[in-house]
């Protein structure tokens, strides 16, 4: 706060403007400043559970979309802001970590988190939420009309007869693109995922810049087939949506919601306490509402329209090495695809 | 020296001071992050030419230029056969039309795009016009383009078309010189110079739009957005000031263009033109009634549809009547602050905008001394309608956000968002100024010289309630961009403070195409619900201030 | 601010005829003096070095063609523009670098700069109003002025419901509300009619003897400089040709300028014979005024139009010349009359005939007339 009281001086025009523009900090009360890519329904739920457990501290969110909270995270490097960072994806999290923004904590009750939704680090950077995994939405209104068979697994997709009729989420703007690429390289090797990307290609009618709306243009049947992740796809099919969601049966790209704690931050103690609520089992039974795997075992209930054996079907995935082979991976996927119309 | 001229030499420097604050800074540090890495180590031009190495660029170029010259070169003859329609025929209808017209102005730009999307997408009612082609990429673009830029051209080809001479067509008249002759010898020249800046206003908005390529323009690339991937989807600021260096160029050089033609066209008019009445002709004025209901119908089916999409239930599988959009995508998620976000930064970017614009159009034209600094700033003040919001968003977060700035600050705040806006409108909104300063006696100043009356009091008892019209034309116009601005604030927003504009942006993201039309139905009503309140506030206040307009002449 | 009895705005107009104001008893030194004032635009000099003084109470005019550098030097004095060099001392004080609302003066512009949105009233007591003088004495005054300049009643009026020549009598009133020591007028007549311009400018002409003010006044146009100046300081091409009395100026050209640009002059070439004859073509007059020019210099022979004596049926003086008649230009009270003297190698001539000398002498193109060229009316110049 100290920083804003510098409009003042410089800016003479604007001298009524600080009453209206900037925050009023409270000081008797803590206040986190967190930056976070959870759904505004879930905040309003985890931080009603927070702050009735810890009075004294106030949460002020910076809530967007995964690629546009870890832009602006990493914009910030410099002079970063927030305190803490929550509900981001694990990649985007590794990443921090090798830019050194982020420090180390072990939560109380670290133990009983699984040690695959984790930074494997001790202490670590950061800790895992919950897992939110790719799925297919596929409008059967529209499939029926075009005659499309219901597809099964990741290769079904590059079948011709789906040639326009597919919208996938851009990797390089979408975490939920990225998850599946990373997924289809960990899973088959370089060679053969580029060869299956290559021939997915030839299919796809566009690429999104965010992981939503392939399912919801799917929901709307502007085209039929839309890769999204599984949240989405539940939220549209309960939105009366004439879809059905499918989850291939190779395997499911995923990442973990998880948070961490920024290393330049002046509230230790407050940003520590978070970190130790957001690992409790009362949480994660917040998580549970929402998704079908929560990073502590023995909570998570089954969902609609998700299957029970959904942990099983993740793929593996190695945060650091995704981390590490992020730019390597978009550049030669950007090289690859993004010029699409070129080849029309 | 006085202490007066003091006082205004001050001022002035302190108005400079915040332009090179919150204009050449900004945009000085593109140019920096550009030749750095990302940790700030010089690197030369690493960045251009790996960028410049990879052919998808080359194809963005392409498009984006291939984009902006489509859409140039049907809407400048399109606004010009409007204005001419309004400007030289006895069609009637002519103020509705006016005002149909210039309703995408109220509207965000991706407002367009959706509509476009729910016209001719893969469910669209005409889908079947597109002939198979698809609605997502360049003939997307250019629809919602054209859309979207139509009023921009037509009010300055119409300014151009009331300026004409009357008794330029007289002389023709009396030559006995036939109608064709007359509008290539005298209509067309006369309009020339509105017809330049309208081209140049056109391409420029088109190739600096973000909102609509991001929307509908599927697999196309251009060069906007590209600057949104580099920035947002691969965290690349470093490459984003240098796709947004690339960006600058074609602008930049539309700017130059007009600004020389300007220059060369500037003596064409004279003060006693006589307004130009025109005459019944009735194949002529059925005709253009014919075309103004065409643009009229195409205006207000994007509205519609747009407003339509708003209220349905389930795009295209239900379409009752619902306000879900509204109730469970806007007020339930949360997203409603966002609206009324905008309403204050639209607020705030009229109040202070204006202030600051007037005060300074007035210290630059009605003080004495400083020329050379004054030449300067005048030419400073013609940047910012050169440089693309994306731009200009970029270079405040790269200025601001430094941590040896002492302003940093005001970086996530509205102040910043607010600042960002004005000095994005700047351009026009000093040429209105300045016109209405201009228009003032010269020797007002030195008259109150004379009386030992000090320049501020005429200012305040003479100059600014003489120029209130103009003073409040600016108001509107900031205020009506605010509310759907969108490529500056896009890197600038906080959670806290995001507009509407970029709500829907998010919204359409995320698929939520209802809730995003709901959310521009909101703003396309309150804008109007501004205007009309502000004209008649307007007429008010003029009442008030403006007796001597009414008083009757000898 | 000094208190002195002319400058309080509530006095009335009257009082400023007292002693030191008045146009009779001028003091010896002047009242405002300008010294070497130069000024130049980028590389357009504008004045060249300019050097002037008016006396106090005097009605001066800065004559000349457009260019000339008459409208920057009144501004100079405004301090309206800032010389580059020279030295402007305004009633014993040096305000060479005195900004304008420092110095001590009105002005009154060709566009009248009355602002459009005050009333009249508003705009006369525009100077007064911040000068701490109570509302009632301000009232009066305004009443006062107004009735001065002819338009009692147009006190709550807007200047754009005014004609022309009203919105000047305020300009007038608004600049001489403070009761300046100076009062400067930029063209004040350029914008009006013929016939308002001339009504005008004799008001002008009888208020400023009326309140005995300094008076500067800027033009273009000869007739109102001869008609209301007490001085005329002609000017060309940023320096001063002459300065005089408008008899001076007018029937002694000091410069061919002066004597090209103020009223019509014929223009005779010529060359010095010596002991006062002139040789023009083939015709040679004596000039005994002018025995002083060497033979052989060639000069030119400078006689208006009126002085041209022109005579039909042989009733001509001693010396007359033979002429036709080539063109008569009716203009009301005389008629303008080209003539071609009938010697070789002369210029052709106008001269001015009275309507009736026309008529009683049927001059019409081709008459046969003998035309008096009176010596002492002939200027000499080289």
């Amino acid at each position: 706060m100290k920083s804003r009281t510098g409009l003042r001086w410089l800016v003479p025009f604007l001298a009524a403007a600080p009453l209206a523009f900037a925050a009023t900090a409270q000081a008797q009360k803590t206040e986190l400043l967190v930056y976070t890519a959870l759904e505004t329904d879930q905040i309003k739920a985890y931080e009603d559970a927070f702050t009735k457990a810890h009075p004294n501290i106030g949460i002020k969110w910076v809530r967007d979309s995964t690629g546009v909270i870890t832009a602006k995270l990493l914009a910030e490097k410099a002079n970063p802001q927030a305190d803490l960072v929550v509900g981001v994806s694990a990649s985007s999290l590794a990443v921090f970590e090798n830019e050194g923004m982020l420090q180390p904590y072990a939560p109380k009750g670290l133990d009983k988190i699984s040690p695959a939704y984790r930074d494997p680090k001790n202490p670590p950077s950061w800790v895992g939420m919950d897992v939110y995994g790719s799925a297919i939405c596929f409008n059967t209104v529209e499939a029926a009309k075009l005659g499309l068979p219901k597809p099964q697994t990741w290769k079904d997709l590059t079948d011709p007869v789906y040639k326009g009729k597919i919208v996938m989420p851009n990797p390089a703007s979408s975490g939920t693109g990225y998850l599946d690429v990373a997924a289809w390289i960990q899973m088959w090797g370089e060679a053969e995922a580029w060869k299956y990307m290559d021939a997915l290609h030839q299919n796809i009618a566009q690429y999104q810049h965010s992981g939503s709306k392939p399912c919801r243009q799917a929901g709307a049947g502007e085209f039929p087939i839309g890769l999204t992740f599984e949240y989405r796809a539940v939220t549209t099919k309960k939105s009366g949506a004439p879809i059905d969601i499918i989850f291939p049966t190779e395997g499911l790209g995923w990442d973990l919601e998880s948070s961490g704690i920024m290393k330049n931050t002046k509230k230790l103690e407050a940003a520590r306490t978070l970190m130790d609520w957001l690992a409790t089992p009362q949480a994660m039974e917040l998580y549970a509402k929402n998704f079908a795997v929560v990073a502590m075992p023995g909570i998570a209930k089954p969902l609609d329209y998700v299957p029970a054996d959904y942990e099983k079907r993740l793929s593996k995935n190695d945060f650091a090495w995704s981390a590490k082979n992020r730019d390597k991976i978009l550049a030669e996927w950007t090289k690859r695809y993004d010029a699409k119309s070129e080849k029309k | 020296m006085h202490w007066h001229d003091r006082l205004a030499q001050g001022l002035l420097f302190a108005c400079c001071a915040a332009l090179a604050l919150f204009l050449i800074g900004p945009l000085l540090m593109i140019f920096v992050k550009s030749v750095q890495d990302k940790d700030g180590v010089y690197v030369g031009l690493v960045h251009f030419r790996e960028y410049f190495a990879t052919p998808e660029l080359q194809q963005s170029i392409r498009n984006t230029l291939f984009v902006a010259t489509v859409v140039t070169m049907v809407t400048v003859p399109l606004a010009f056969t409007f204005a001419y329609a309004l400007t030289r025929s006895c069609m009637p209808g002519k103020g509705t039309f006016r005002v149909i017209a210039l309703t995408p102005i109220l509207a965000p730009s991706l407002m367009a795009a959706i509509s476009f999307i729910q016209w001719f997408g893969t469910q669209g009612l005409l889908k079947g016009l597109l002939a198979g082609a698809s609605v997502y990429g360049a003939i997307g673009i250019i629809l919602s383009s054209i859309y979207a830029t139509f009023p921009h051209a037509l009010m300055i080809v119409l300014t151009s078309l009331l300026l004409a001479d009357g008794r330029l067509y007289e002389a023709a008249e009396a030559l006995r010189t036939p109608m064709l002759r007359r509008f290539f010898t005298i209509t067309l020249p006369g309009a020339k110079y509105g017809l330049v800046s309208a081209t140049m206003v056109v391409f420029s908005y088109t190739v600096s739009d973000f909102g609509i390529p991001k929307v509908i323009g599927g697999n196309y690339n251009v060069l906007a957005v590209d600057i949104f991937k580099q920035v947002i989807g691969q965290q690349n600021f470093n490459k984003g000031a240098v796709v947004s260096l690339v960006l600058l160029a074609p602008v930049l050089l539309a700017f130059i263009v007009d600004w020389f033609m300007r220059r060369r066209l500037q003596a064409q008019f004279s003060s006693r033109a006589v307004p130009y009445v025109p005459r019944r002709s009735p194949g002529f004025d059925r005709a253009m009634l014919v075309f103004c209901s065409a643009v009229s119908v195409f205006m207000l089916a994007v509205l519609g549809m747009a407003v339509y999409t708003s209220f349905i239930k389930l795009w295209p599988y239900d379409l009752s009547f619902s306000l879900r959009h509204y109730v469970y995508g806007l007020i339930d998620a949360g997203v409603i602050v966002d609206y009324f976000n905008s309403l204050k930064m639209a607020f705030y970017t009229a109040l202070f905008g204006t202030l600051f614009i007037f005060a300074m159009a007035y210290l630059l034209e009605k003080t004495r001394g400083m020329a050379t600094l004054k030449a300067a700033v005048r030419l400073v003040v013609t940047i910012p309608m050169a440089v693309p919001g994306l731009v200009l968003g970029l270079g405040y977060i790269f200025f601001f956000n430094h941590p040896d700035n002492p302003l940093n600050g005001i970086y996530g705040t509205m102040a910043i968002l607010v600042l960002s806006t004005v000095v994005h409108y700047y351009t026009s909104s000093h040429m209105t100024a300045v016109t209405a300063l201009k228009a003032l006696d010269d020797e007002f100043e030195s008259v109150s010289a004379s009386l030992k009356v000090p320049f501020y009091r005429t200012f305040f008892r003479v100059t600014l309630p003489v120029s209130l019209p103009a003073v409040l034309d600016i108001g509107r116009y900031l205020f009506v961009n605010g509310m759907v601005t969108i490529s500056a604030v896009v890197f600038l927003y906080a959670p806290d403070t995001r507009p509407a504009s970029v709500a829907i942006l998010n919204m359409d993201e995320a698929g939520e195409i209802g809730a995003a039309a709901g959310m521009a139905t909101l703003i396309v009503a309150s804008s109007t619900a501004v205007c009309v309140l502000y004209a008649i506030v307007t007429r008010y206040l003029l009442r008030r201030t403006q007796a001597w307009r009414a008083a009757p002449r000898p | 601010m000094t208190l002195r009895a002319p400058r309080d705005p509530g006095a009335p107009v009257s009082l400023s005829k007292n002693g030191d104001r008045s146009p009779v008893a001028r003091d010896d030194a002047p009242y405002l003096e300008l010294a070497g004032i130069r000024k130049t635009f980028g590389r357009f000099e504008a004045l060249k070095g300019v050097s002037l003084d008016a006396a106090r109470g005097e009605l001066m005019v800065f004559l000349g063609p457009s260019g000339c550098g008459k409208t920057t030097l009144l501004r100079i004095v405004a301090g309206l523009e800032s010389q580059d060099e020279g030295r402007i001392v305004q009633g014993g004080r040096d305000v060479s670098t005195v900004p304008a609302i420092g110095r001590d003066y009105g002005i009154v512009f060709q566009s009248y700069a009355l602002f459009p949105n005050l009333t009249v009233a508003d705009n006369v007591a525009y100077g007064l109003v911040n000068r701490r003088t109570s509302r009632e004495t301000i009232r009066s005054r305004i009443a006062e002025l107004l009735k001065l300049v002819g338009l009692p009643d147009a006190g709550p009026k807007y200047p754009g419901q005014l004609s022309g020549g009203q919105q000047q009598r305020i300009a007038l009133a608004r600049a001489i509300a403070t009761s300046p020591g100076l009062l400067l007028l930029d063209e004040p007549l350029s914008a009006l009619d013929a016939l308002e311009r001339v009504r005008l400018r004799g008001e002008i002409r009888a208020l400023q003897q009326r309140l005995g003010v300094t008076t500067i006044m800027v033009t273009h146009d000869q007739e109102e400089a001869l008609s209301m100046a007490d001085r005329v300081v002609v000017m060309n091409a940023g320096r001063i040709e002459q300065v005089g009395t408008p008899r001076e100026v007018y029937e002694k050209p000091a410069t061919p300028f002066v004597a090209d640009f103020v009223g019509k002059i014929n223009v005779l070439p010529a060359v010095a014979e010596g002991s006062g004859r002139f040789r023009v073509g083939s015709v040679s007059l004596a000039l005994d005024h002018r025995q002083d020019i060497a033979a052989g210099t060639e000069v030119k022979l400078y006689l208006r139009p009126e002085e041209i004596g022109v005579h039909v049926n042989g009733h001509a003086a001693a010396g007359a010349l033979a002429a036709k008649v080539a063109k008569v230009e009716f203009l009301g009270a005389f008629c303008m009359v080209g003539i071609a003297l009938d010697a070789a190698g002369t210029p052709s001539l106008v001269a001015n005939v009275p309507r009736q000398q026309v008529d009683a002498g049927r001059l019409e193109p081709g008459t046969a007339v003998r035309v008096s060229l009176p010596a002492g009316a002939m200027r000499v110049l080289s």
